[in-house]
């Protein structure tokens, strides 16, 4: 039995949504694409697991997530990717003195909550995701979007953990810096 | 023992994922008590953790 046309165009409403949280995570638009097409598709397919939910679009997600997971996973298999470089990462050694202590101690961001509010914040934090090179943000997009754990995300990026927090470590000094020139340092 | 801020800020971010180390987590109290830097790197690194939910949570 085909499913309802209603419940087929509340999940079409949903589309941009979800094109937009796999394009955070997968960085690739046709990737994207192609994970929210078989997201749709499974959630048509399995309407009745869908049957007194409270949320559509959390049930969606946690589909959306799945496929986005498979993806990354055959990325990681791609031997076209290009090795990972340090392109784009802060110089820790310019982050630091050579005894290890900051080179410039980090300003404090008065109320970072209150950038939550703004629309444009969004638009400065999704512009340092970009510029991170794309294996780490695919492992700190796994980490904090996904909210998957670090053996999970060691396992799909077929690194080591040690490899992962390192990874993990990068992005987050990297944002902290790059949000501290586009965003907090400005306002 | 001490630990430097390059240190600290490590396993700071470890801490977020994995569950450190008792030893551990007294060095990186050690140091957060004296260091100001490293006290605003780390509100700042658990701000980014809800910036990026805050995030997928928009429509």
């Amino acid at each position: 039995m085909p499913p309802p046309a209603d419940f087929r165009s509340q999940i079409e409403a949903l589309r941009p949504y979800l094109l937009r949280f796999a394009t955070l995570q997968l960085r690739d638009a046709a990737a994207a694409e192609d994970a929210v097409q078989e997201a749709l598709l499974a959630a048509l397919a399995g309407e009745a697991g869908f049957a007194g939910r409270a949320n559509l679009r959390t049930w969606l997600t946690g589909i959306l997530k799945h496929k986005i997971v498979d993806a990354v996973r055959r990325q990681a298999r791609e031997p076209a990717l290009p090795p990972e470089t340090e392109d784009g990462l802060p110089d820790f050694d310019a982050l630091f003195e050579t005894n290890g202590h900051w080179a410039e101690r980090p300003a404090p961001w008065g109320d970072p909550d209150g950038a939550l509010e703004q629309q444009q914040f969004f638009r400065a934090l999704e512009m340092c995701l970009e510029r991170l090179p794309a294996r780490t943000a695919q492992a700190f997009m796994m980490r904090e979007h996904l909210g998957l754990d670090t053996p999970e995300i060691c396992k799909e990026l077929e690194v080591t953990p040690t490899h992962c927090w390192v990874m993990l470590y990068r992005a987050r000094m990297t944002l902290r810096e790059c949000l501290q020139q586009t965003w907090f340092g400005k306002q | 023992m001490m630990l430097s801020c390059r240190e600290t800020t490590r396993l700071v971010s470890q801490g977020l994922d994995r569950e450190l180390a008792f030893g551990e987590r007294v060095l990186v109290r050690v140091h957060l008590a004296y260091c100001l830097g490293c006290r605003r790197a780390r509100r700042q690194m658990r701000f980014l953790r809800r910036a990026v939910r805050a995030l997928s949570a928009r429509t």
